[in-house]
């Protein structure tokens, strides 16, 4: 067996490279470019790396934090290439910048990488193909590429890609590659299984938490409970005196907006870190100037005082207050929906060696190597070339780590101790310092006309992201990332009359992405309004959505297929029920049917089924994961507790209080794909926005009463 | 400091540890076998599940001292025979994992299950995996995975 560990953390020294095609930057127009051996060994692997050795190397530039993109980012390259995944090796970029973006967020790996890596891949093939054909003498139309060989037509002859690859490298990248016909894929669109999936049955797999670094030592980040105070003073004797103990030291914790006080306490092993800082007495400094908010009893209230006044207009078609005034049959409803923690398995953590020579090396499970070099980078103020990143395997994320203040920490960390450290959050740190999904309000508005749904707005109420992360948000302006969701390119729904507004709430309380964004906030509201006004209108709700979608016919697709699936149309029997939704997010629409039934202990979640339009896709058997996924999160964030604060400070702090999906909650799910040539779509969120919403109106349909609040009472 | 002879997956490793340290840690930091994951610290979550005499815990709460001499532990590393254990087979035919960081937990307790008890029924599947969370969502196919292992055996 391998050593996992010892190849993660030797550099990878690659030799006799004999072709390697990289990608020039990730601008609109992309450029392939040829990497030459001494670049190489310079500063990049490119995407492909083809040994004169004969062995084949493909460079993954998404962090895989479950989602599959080991498997999927390779393969867009493979399938163009002509080799199969299993004769392949595949390494985890590194941050620099020829990969071009490498954040795993928004759904993004597929849809960004579908044309520049096939296009990597095509190139390569061509360029090896021409090769053989210039070696044997012949035209290179007459030679064909399978399985990691060029063949001959009509002969025996075949030739491997690590024996032409010298040849081929010194040929210019053709700059348009002749890319296969999607009816021709032999691996996209097909079900492979993922061949990392061993290494994750049997503890092989290397995350975050199992960094080791020779001369590392532990710390535990002591936190202010209140997120944002200074410390008065520390009494450390008590701390000092565990056995294993090392130090206690000041440090900061680094958000991208703020900075705070921390102290981390040092220690020669994880136990002896945690003890130490249990016997720790922080007196901290009340910043109460630094809350906004941060109670969420303030917030919401913030918000709902929000909710009474117009919003910022983000788009308008025709005059939608001058209809609602004058409108017979009008309604209007506030959603909300509560903050949430991510709560993945595998808490915070990160490993940082910021060396005697200035140089400093990251091991960490974070969504995006590229950005954690420059903020590293720019953090330590040390230049870029002299940071690297190494990515390991996330146990699991769902937007929190690619919020990297937990890196920050290490850093910080690392430089005052001059030591390789391993930072390791607790749960408790997780779900008590934050970042959150925001919570959201969504003020819906509608007219009925002569049982036509006319008029329709949406105004999202809450924090902005943007806003509070990146402070990109101008004052007096709609956050274009939350109101382009709710847009009516976006929802489809044509109606005569579409309002998007926004109203920003500010907290202290952090915030960040989570598993869908702002789309699992309102969709919420979007999708149990809409069934407000088919009730209004005396129309059965699928009907109704089928009729504002006439000129929608993927949206209208996948309502009908969810219908076919979900036997729609056939009535349950007294004490059950059924509700719809239906979303687009992230380039891809889903629906959801949720079947409920009255129980002794209440009502029950007894069925899901699902179908996704995303487009083409990778692999079949991945987009029902992650789809299966959704269903999961998407239950608990419309049934479980939300984080709220008090006393401003987190009330939660474990998954006893925060809970999480188990998995006798988990209903049966169907999962159905609709199979297209469309252009790729996101897999990894867009299931999980119509579950809270078809859940709500199946509790409706069950109890005939209208719930506008998460959680529900399931 | 006491010294622990912990008999790990039939070998016996020397750890030097404070008496109070938590399974957990010695399994992953001093006897460097990193397939059991530390979660929530508190049985919550069932990541750190390894076999104590055949026997699910949670190392998380199983302080070094509790430990008797005879103590045998099994991690996800020991359950292979030789290869990959039926349960695992099942895992990879299922594709279980996604991010997999509970799997080890998982796969932990599925075992312990299925040594007891070579046929269970949904009930039983669920009252054996309740402890063990998976933030990815993968509790349908864990479930059908133990169907499946439990026909292997």
């Amino acid at each position: 067996m391998k050593n996992n560990r010892r190849e993660f953390i030797k550099n990878l020294g690659l030799t006799g490279i004999g072709l390697s095609i990289g990608i020039d930057g990730f601008s609109k127009n992309v450029a392939l470019k040829k990497l030459t051996a001494a670049t190489l060994a310079l500063e990049i692997n490119p995407f492909i790396i083809i040994e004169n050795t004969g062995k084949i190397t493909l460079v993954n530039s998404r962090p895989d934090m479950g989602q599959g993109s080991t498997q999927a980012v390779p393969s867009l390259l493979a399938e163009e290439l002509e080799v199969s995944l299993d004769q392949v090796s595949i390494i985890q970029s590194d941050g620099r910048s020829k990969y071009g973006s490498q954040q795993s967020g928004g759904s993004s790996s597929v849809r960004g990488l579908w044309m520049p890596l096939r296009q990597a891949g095509a190139a390569a093939k061509e360029m090896l193909i021409k090769a053989a054909a210039e070696k044997w003498g012949v035209n290179a139309a007459d030679c064909y590429a399978e399985a990691g060989k060029i063949f001959l037509k009509g002969s025996q002859k075949s030739v491997t890609y690590g024996e032409v690859a010298d040849l081929a490298s010194t040929y210019q990248v053709p700059k348009n590659p002749k890319l296969k016909d999607p009816k021709d894929f032999k691996i996209i669109g097909k079900y492979n299984k993922r061949l990392d999936v061993p290494d994750r049955v049997s503890g092989k797999a290397i995350y975050g938490i199992d960094a080791e670094i020779p001369g590392m030592v532990y710390a535990k980040v002591v936190h202010s409970p209140r997120i944002h105070d200074s410390i008065a003073s520390i009494d450390d004797a008590t701390a000092r005196k565990v056995v294993g103990v090392l130090d206690v030291i000041k440090i900061e914790r680094a958000m991208p907006h703020t900075k705070v006080d921390a102290v981390a306490v040092i220690a020669q092993n994880q136990w002896a870190a945690l003890k130490g800082a249990k016997a720790l007495t922080v007196n901290w400094k009340s910043e109460s100037g630094k809350y906004l908010n941060q109670n969420t009893s303030e917030y919401f209230e913030a918000a709902y005082t929000a909710a009474k006044k117009p919003g910022i207009r983000a788009e308008e078609k025709g005059d939608f207050d001058a209809h609602f005034e004058s409108a017979g049959t009008k309604l209007e409803a506030i959603y909300e929906t509560p903050f949430l923690a991510h709560a993945a398995i595998e808490s915070e953590n990160a490993t940082v060696h910021v060396k005697d020579d200035g140089s400093v090396e990251v091991w960490a499970p974070i969504q995006g190597p590229d950005g954690a070099l420059s903020q590293v980078a720019q953090y330590l103020g040390v230049p870029e070339e002299k940071v690297k990143i190494n990515v390991t395997l996330l146990g699991g994320s769902f937007g929190r780590k690619a919020y990297m203040d937990f890196l920050n920490e290490a850093c910080d960390i690392s430089r005052k101790i001059k030591k390789p450290v391993k930072v390791l959050w607790t749960k408790e740190d997780d779900i008590a310092q934050g970042p959150y999904r925001p919570a959201m309000l969504s003020r819906m508005q509608g007219v009925i006309e002569n049982g036509r749904a006319k008029a329709f707005h949406h105004q999202a109420i809450g924090e902005s992201i943007a806003g509070q992360v990146f402070n990109g948000l101008r004052p007096n302006t709609a956050d274009d990332w939350l109101s382009g969701e709710l847009s009516q390119e976006n929802h489809q729904y044509n109606f005569e009359v579409n309002k998007v507004s926004y109203s920003r709430v500010k907290t202290s309380i952090p915030v960040v992405w989570w598993r869908s964004v702002y789309a699992s906030n309102f969709g919420w509201g979007q999708e149990c309004f809409i069934d407000e006004m088919a009730h209004e209108a005396k129309k059965d709700p699928l009907e109704f959505r089928l009729g504002l979608l006439k000129n929608a016919p993927r949206f209208t697709k996948v309502l009908n297929l969810l219908a076919e699936k979900a036997d729609y149309k056939t009535p349950l029997p007294a004490g059950k029920a059924k509700g719809i939704a239906v979303f687009r997010s992230f380039d891809s629409i889903s629906a959801a049917c949720v079947f409920v039934s009255k129980t002794d202990n209440g009502i029950k979640i007894d069925k899901v089924v699902s179908v996704i339009d995303c487009g083409m896709f990778v692999n079949p058997d991945n987009v029902k994961a992650q789809t299966e996924g959704n269903i999961i999160m998407g239950i608990q964030a419309a049934t479980k507790g939300g984080i709220t604060f008090e006393n401003n400070q987190c009330v939660q702090s474990n998954y006893h209080d925060y809970q999480v999906l188990r998995n006798s909650e988990t209903p049966k799910m169907e999962i159905h794909i609709v199979e297209n040539y469309e252009r790729p779509g996101g897999v990894g969120e867009p299931g999980l926005p119509p579950i809270a919403p078809a859940l709500g109106n199946a509790i409706f349909n069950l109890t005939g009463k209208r719930e506008r609040k998460l959680p529900l009472g399931v | 400091m006491p010294v622990f002879n912990l008999n790990i997956n039939n070998k016996v490793y020397k750890i030097t540890a404070e008496a109070d340290m938590p399974l957990v840690w010695a399994i992953r930091d001093l006897a460097n076998l990193k397939g059991t994951k530390f979660g929530c610290g508190m049985a919550q979550c069932g990541a750190c599940t390894v076999h104590l005499d055949g026997q699910p815990i949670r190392s998380c709460q199983m302080p070094l001292s509790a430990l008797s001499k005879k103590a045998k532990i099994t991690t996800i590393e020991g359950i292979a025979e030789p290869t990959l254990h039926a349960v695992q087979k099942a895992w990879i035919e299922e594709q279980v994992p996604q991010c997999g960081y509970c799997q080890s937990g998982q796969i932990m307790s599925a075992v312990a299950l299925l040594k007891t008890n070579k046929n269970p029924n949904d009930e039983e599947i669920l009252a054996a995996m309740e402890g063990n969370l998976c933030r990815c969502g993968t509790y349908q196919r864990i479930n059908q995975a133990i169907k499946n292992a439990s026909k292997m055996l």
